[in-house]
């Protein structure tokens, strides 16, 4: 069969020394349908008419992937004639980040069970966070204060976002949907009455972010597409599609010009996209497994990923490349969050095994290692003013840190 | 009792590349290197009380804090563990441990059935009861099992008969190793729950679920490939050496401005419980840091509100204002509902680029032609061309007259005296 490594094969493979799960070329899954309103991307008049001349001379799949694979291998080889030095080294000159005093200052209790996600709001000190069980609790993280808490109707509520006016809330997981809750003043009033279903999936949400308004929706999900929605009508602005597999993560970039977001998924891949046109603008395919999350740098020009295969690397836009990568032979359970200091210089990563690594971006080497938490640290999210970060964790607690 | 073989490799042999596979290997990595003949953890027998204690090692080997936890984590998944209790961490004192065979090792994907933990506690009441009493939460175990499985307890009773007939036939050294090892393996699959709370080490989220057979790409999606990856060789790139210099540039710049490497002045509410630093951002007056931060790039000025209130107080002031008013109305239209975007772009489009406008703005020519031609069809991005237009003059122009301005060289300096003075009135009270 093809594309299969027999027992024997993979004996054989091992022998040789070839880790032999990697030999095979895998796909996950895979989306379903695709939404009804894709709008499709304009090819230019060239390629079109390659694509014409392609099909009348009747070429084979073999012989389409093959193109395909041989142009993908040229554009690696393009990207690596621009590497002349490597980021550490030029980093030499820097002088190094002085020992660290970070500790968790305060501890938010309240959650029965896994704490999947968490968002900031502007306001610095709010926060609120989605768990296992259907609770979505926003808090002020200062005071430690719950204002408000809603239970959703599914569990395992993935993702989670605070809108940028601090006036409402919008969550999603199993259920395939992102809905958003206004928040009320009045903590009387049953904020799950005045629910609003924005979303819709054909998998479940993974990921969810406003954009610089309360009136738009960035969704990520399972069935490999993420969508732009208009919040007051529920429409679906734009589609991306170009993910293989179960999409885990996004990020707007903070730009005060610019439409673009970055995405990463099961498919080991970061796409960028352009929210105008629906098409994927640039991609990077360098980690061993699944991508868990994707932060920008700060100025936009560059973005960070957390990986299952337990590095974190740094991509920048202009070199069209991985230009760093953050790991340890130490480290061996997956990345799950990372995110940026307020100048770029530091990386907060929070793996699987409980801790949080901070990492030099320019230096390459972890400056400390961060325990609190007593299960998987599953989000990390650096305040808006930058003087702290908040860890979410399966061990039902929500750390801040400074 | 065998391992399963739906979920880890296929019945055709194909791989699991699953996050958890990965993570599996790279412990038994680790594992292998620890049991290295040379270079790993030496494992001895050693002479306790009465009797020996065969092939254990000492915890005493860990010499850091990372260690230890990574340790915790193998033990916990049940690579090794201590040979006298159920708890499965790793401990940084004399207490000694096994390391668990491979054949028992999670990468073999077990999940082991309450029938084979019906048998597993079955065959231990056979045992010599001194050396292998039933735990508590073991006992209950068993009567739970007892009750459930009623109708088949023969056949578990005569399975575990015979379990135990071969392993009283096995050397005594051997039989107190692989008792062990099969204590530790249950250790992991159905552990003493202390609060009742699942001791979930091995959890899977639902974004891991192992995926069926990929499918072929069609021929559609191939030229999409195709197409993709020609318009990505025509990218321009820049050179790895510009683009280090630029990340260390900003850094450099922005610093002082990250609490977490500058100590923040006010201080950090977090560390010091006084929320000073947020009240006086949440005022009307700019400290000298914040309006410092203007200079940096025209971003700057315009993604802080009192930035942008001042710029426009500036351009006010020179007559000039309506390409930065442009700007923010066109910022504005693209936060607004679906529904309000069509009447949003009229109202713009007679105020600032209509002819007889009242705040005409200049846009070139190329520009106007496709303005006028998107607002035929109104959408949220009807005007992304004159604002692309606009924003680069203003970079260029108003921006670099606001920095030199009189009007921001005093903001500049001014906020030193005010802040001195607010520091004086913060003492007093």
């Amino acid at each position: 069969m093809r594309g299969v490594t027999s027992a024997r094969q993979q004996h054989q493979l091992a022998e040789a020394g070839e880790p032999w799960w990697r030999q095979r070329e895998s796909e996950r899954k895979r989306p379903n349908t695709r939404t009804s309103s894709t709008i499709p991307s304009p090819l230019c008049a060239s390629s079109l008419k390659m694509a014409c001349q392609a099909l009348q001379s009747g070429e084979s799949l073999a012989t389409l992937k093959n193109e395909s694979d041989s142009l993908k291998k040229k554009l690696e080889e393009e990207r690596a004639k621009l590497h002349d030095v490597e980021l550490n080294q030029v980093a030499e000159k820097v002088e190094l980040v002085s020992a660290l005093s970070i500790r968790t200052r305060r501890v938010l209790k309240g959650h029965g069970n896994k704490v999947l996600c968490m968002d900031w709001c502007k306001d610095k000190r709010r926060l609120v966070s989605s768990s296992q069980d259907g609770k979505v609790i926003v808090w002020d993280g200062y005071t430690l204060n719950k204002e408000h808490a809603v239970t959703m109707p599914c569990t395992w509520v993935m993702a989670c976002a605070y809108a940028p006016s601090g006036c409402a809330v919008a969550c999603g997981g199993l259920d395939n949907k992102c809905s958003v809750y206004p928040l009320s003043l009045d903590k009387n009033e049953n904020l799950a009455a005045k629910k609003k279903s924005v979303a819709m999936h054909t998998n479940y949400l993974s990921g969810c972010s406003f954009t610089n308004s309360d009136m738009q929706l960035l969704t990520s999900s399972g069935d490999g597409t993420c969508a732009l929605w208009d919040v007051e009508s529920g429409q679906l602005l734009q589609s991306f599609h170009g993910h293989t597999a179960d999409v885990l993560s996004l990020n707007l970039a903070p730009s005060e010009t610019g439409n673009t977001f970055v995405s990463g998924g099961c498919d080991k891949k970061a796409n960028v996209w352009d929210m105008r046109s629906g098409q994927n603008v640039q991609s990077f395919e360098t980690h061993d497994s699944d991508i868990n999350c994707v932060k920008y740098y700060p100025t936009g020009d560059a973005f960070a990923s957390a990986s299952d295969d337990g590095t974190c690397r740094l991509y920048d836009l202009r070199a069209d490349r991985e230009v760093a990568v953050y790991q340890k032979d130490s480290i061996i359970f997956g990345a799950s969050s990372v995110d940026f200091s307020l100048s770029g210089r530091l990386l907060f990563a929070g793996y699987n095994d409980y801790t949080i690594n901070v990492w030099d971006v320019l230096k390459g080497n972890r400056i400390s290692v961060l325990f609190g938490h007593e299960n998987r640290v599953s989000c990390v999210k650096v305040s808006p003013d930058g003087t702290s970060f908040a860890s979410a964790s399966w061990d039902t607690s929500l750390r801040i840190w400074a | 009792m065998a391992p399963t073989n739906s979920v880890g490799q296929g019945t055709n042999g194909v791989a699991d590349e699953s996050p958890n596979m990965i993570v599996y290997r790279k412990m038994e990595d680790f594992i292998a290197r620890m049991q290295d003949d040379k270079n790993g953890i030496p494992i001895r027998t050693v002479k306790s009380f009465l009797s020996k204690i065969p092939s254990v090692f000492s915890g005493k080997v860990l010499i850091s804090l990372e260690a230890l936890h990574l340790g915790t984590l193998m033990a916990a998944h049940g690579y090794f563990f201590p040979i006298s209790d159920h708890v499965l961490t790793l401990k940084d004192d004399g207490t000694f441990y096994r390391f668990q065979t491979p054949y028992f090792w999670p990468s073999n994907c077990w999940e082991p059935e309450n029938t084979d933990y019906a048998v597993y506690l079955c065959k231990r009441t056979m045992q010599n009861k001194a050396r292998l009493e039933l735990a508590d939460y073991e006992a209950e175990s068993l009567a739970r099992l007892q009750r459930a499985f009623a109708r088949k307890w023969e056949f578990i009773f005569m399975q575990a008969e015979a379990q135990a007939k071969v392993d009283k036939k096995r050397d005594k050294i051997e039989r107190k190793i692989l008792d062990s090892q099969e204590r530790a393996f249950w250790d992991v699959h159905r552990p003493v729950s202390v609060y009742g709370l699942q001791n979930d080490v091995r959890s899977h989220s639902p974004t891991h679920t192992p995926a069926p057979e990929a499918k072929q790409p069609t021929e559609e999606e191939l030229q999409e490939q195709i197409t993709f990856w020609q318009v990505q060789l025509d990218r321009h790139r820049l050179k790895m050496s510009k683009v280090a210099e630029s990340l260390l540039a900003y850094t450099e710049q922005y610093i002082e401005y990250d609490p977490f490497l500058t100590p923040s002045d006010p201080s950090n509410p977090w560390i010091s419980d006084d929320n000073a630093i947020w009240e006086l951002e949440a005022s009307k007056e700019p400290g000298q840091q914040r309006v410092k931060r203007w200079a940096f790039g025209i971003d700057e000025v315009l993604k802080d509100p009192i930035g942008r209130e001042q710029f426009l107080k500036f351009l006010e002031s020179e007559f000039s204002s309506e390409n930065l008013r442009f700007w923010l109305a066109v910022q504005e239209l693209k936060k607004r509902p679906i529904r309000e975007v069509p009447s949003r772009v009229q109202e713009i489009w007679q105020e600032f680029l209509a002819s007889g406008a009242p705040s005409a703005i200049n846009v070139d020519s190329k520009s106007y032609a496709k303005t006028t031609q998107n607002v035929k069809d109104p959408g949220r991005y009807a005007f992304e061309d004159a604002q692309e237009h606009i924003y680069k003059l203003m970079k260029s122009d108003s921006y670099s007259r606001f920095i030199r301005s009189s009007a921001y060289q005093e903001l500049l300096q001014a906020k030193k005296k005010v802040k001195r003075h607010s520091l004086t009135h913060h003492g007093s009270y």
